[in-house]
């Protein structure tokens, strides 16, 4: 019974016809009949009725069955009636199963109906607008959650706090150290060219340690642990979502809110300013070594300058920001996590999602803090 | 415990396998023939690799030492091509499904079609349409998603990918797991039918003893990181071996032994 013969042997699938007589010939295999696709148009079938001889088959498959009643179909269709013939009995039988099975064979899906503009734009607003209630209910719970948390100190999972403080926060250190340095010295080339050509090297201190303090070493530093830690939450929740692992933790009666988004919440909230205050010194080292290469500023004038002109008030307006935006990236990130439904390929999506959304919600925030400091006269 | 079977009817010849993972040995001097043909089983309790075995087989897993032909083949340091060309003569029906889960199940049975045939896109729909059928699954599961399916229905779409390609090598890890009594049952007799109409070789894994006494030729029980027993089911649960009286005197065992001997 070799019915699926080695691909070296194998007998492309034919159909002879010689006056009255047709006959299929060779491997009706899903090897054989790939080269038969042209062949049946080609035939000069004899009128009216037809006896199909099977006696030559070698073999045959599923394939070259399915193949073969389609060919019968076809020709019934156009006015004959058929005859199968002379199979084996093992072929028979197969056809006889295929033939059986293939009346209960599912039909392709009917094209999708198209929308019109107005349902797609109705939907698309309608989606978002319940993605952004949902979130806020999110948040809500998360409130609750730290309130009992408040109330019941002694319940925190300490354990996986300062297991999030190590991979969101010290393991971040190289990336943030090279990244923020290299901003450090990017922007003091920058300015260094302008202020060289005015003779006003020394400012080169305002600029370098105003600009990375406020702005740009809290900035950063968020977009890199959103792209670093708030996508590794989201994966991490959204592949325990499919694993049903989520639906386990509820089972045991443990809230997969005080679990898996407390701890990842307080860790980042601690972390954030830390790294950020990581950011600016060595930001600011790096425009220290580019004014001495570039702008004739040492280390020691530097240095001399930078207590008189960055206040306290500037470092911690920029360190004010980040406890916000370490909440915005670790919620995104969960909740981006507990969307997740059914497979791989939602992680994926989610990820992005969650990337995206908090990086966007981060800048966002940071534009809302420039105006409302700017407001209350805090420029300086 | 290794049969002398004939080279030209052995589908798989497993010779002095040994696989380990880092220090743990799973298997070692491990022999074990398959004849065309037949439905074999691979039993034997946790932990005995049977599933290593399985993916040692369809090379999925390097073992340490050892040989296997698939079809006459030697498998161990393969060229690409010729993995690929032997990946088209066998199909394998994962525990879990591993249905892709961005594509329907008609576009999963699909895929093994459009990666090794040139056959035009509607002649494709056809054969998996053909196939989602002959998996007993209803005529609109081919629209559906994976995750939209219950557990029965997973594993008929995995079966029906699995014999995308009308392979003449079948492989399932655990077919009747998870799955209730009657759909267990109907699986059983699928596969039969398809053995008896395609001559398939059928290869699993299962703890399932109505399987084990209805559906296969023969069973082989893995222990002691080899082949402690190969025969045909109402042989082995006569042997002397204590891990398989172990296995097979229980109280589920003694029961479906006495309905499979009443249904005879």
């Amino acid at each position: 019974m070799a019915t699926s013969p080695a691909p070296s042997t194998v007998h492309r699938a034919v159909i002879q016809v010689d006056g009255e007589q047709c006959r299929c010939e060779g491997d009706w295999t899903l090897n054989g009949i790939e080269a038969l696709e042209a062949q049946p148009r080609a035939i000069h079938w004899p009128a009216g009725e037809l006896r199909l001889d099977g006696s030559g088959i070698q073999a045959i498959d599923t394939t070259g069955a399915l193949r073969l009643l389609n060919i019968v179909a076809d020709l019934e269709q156009t006015g004959h009636s058929v005859h199968l013939v002379n199979l084996r009995p093992e072929h028979e039988a197969l056809l006889d199963l295929v033939r059986e099975r293939r009346a209960s064979a599912g039909a392709a899906p009917p094209p999708p109906m198209a929308r019109g503009a107005l349902e797609w734009l109705g939907r698309w607003v309608g989606s978002h607008a319940r993605h952004a209630i949902e979130f806020l209910a999110f948040i809500g719970e998360a409130a609750m959650a730290l309130a009992r948390l408040a109330l019941r100190p002694g319940r925190f999972r300490w354990r996986a706090l300062f297991g999030n403080i190590e991979t969101a926060g010290v393991h971040a250190l190289p990336i943030i150290a090279l990244l923020s340095f290299m901003m450090g010295v990017v922007i003091a080339y920058q300015g260094g060219q302008q202020l060289k050509f005015y003779g006003a090297n020394l400012f080169i201190v305002e600029l370098v340690s105003l600009t990375m303090l406020r702005e740009l070493a809290p900035l950063i530093t968020a977009i890199i642990v959103a792209g670093r830690t708030g996508s590794s939450y989201t994966a991490q929740i959204g592949t325990m979502q499919i694993t049903e692992e989520v639906d386990a933790l509820r089972t045991i009666g443990i809230r997969p809110m005080d679990l898996l988004v407390l701890p990842k919440l307080l860790a980042l909230t601690v972390v954030l300013p830390l790294l950020t205050t990581f950011a600016d010194a060595v930001s600011v080292f790096g425009g220290m070594v580019l004014a001495q290469v570039m702008l004739d500023v040492s280390f020691s004038d530097f240095l001399d300058r930078f207590p008189r002109v960055v206040t306290p008030i500037s470092f911690l307006l920029g360190i004010g920001k980040t406890p916000i935006f370490a909440a915005i990236i670790a919620l995104v990130g969960c909740y981006q996590g507990f969307q997740v439904r059914g497979g791989a390929d939602s992680v994926g999506r989610h990820t992005t999602i969650s990337v995206v959304q908090s990086i966007f919600l981060v800048i966002a925030a940071d534009a809302l803090f420039s105006i409302i400091l700017g407001g209350v006269g805090l420029w300086r | 415990m290794a049969l002398s079977v004939n080279p030209a009817d052995a589908v798989i010849t497993v010779r002095d396998l040994r696989t380990e993972f880092g220090a743990t040995v799973i298997h070692e001097n491990l022999d074990l023939d398959i004849r065309r043909g037949e439905i074999v089983a691979l039993v034997g309790g946790s932990g005995s690799g049977k599933t290593t075995l399985l993916r040692a087989i369809i090379m999925l897993l390097r073992p340490a030492a050892g040989s296997i032909h698939l079809f006459g083949q030697e498998i161990i340091g393969i060229g690409e091509t010729a993995a690929f060309r032997l990946r088209r003569r066998f199909g394998m029906l994962f525990q879990q499904g591993a249905l892709f889960s961005s594509l329907t199940v008609r576009e999963n049975v699909a895929v093994p079609l459009r990666e090794h045939t040139q056959l035009p896109r509607q002649r494709i729909v056809e054969i998996a349409d053909l196939k989602i059928a002959l998996a007993g699954l209803p005529a609109d599961a081919g629209n559906r998603l994976p995750r939209e399916l219950s557990g029965g229905m997973l594993k008929r779409a995995a079966l029906a990918r699995a014999l995308a390609l009308d392979p003449a090598l079948l492989f399932l890890d655990e077919p009747t797991a998870g799955l209730d009594p009657v759909s267990a049952g109907a699986f059983d007799e699928l596969v039969a039918q398809l053995k008896e109409s395609l001559g398939l070789t059928v290869v699993m894994v299962t703890h399932d003893l109505d399987t084990l006494w209805s559906a296969t030729d023969r069973v082989a029980f893995l222990g002691e990181r080899r082949v402690i027993g190969y025969a045909p089911m109402r042989e082995l649960t006569q042997a002397e071996h204590p891990l398989i009286r172990a296995y097979f005197e229980g109280p589920r065992g003694r029961a479906a032994r006495e309905q499979a001997c009443r249904a005879k």
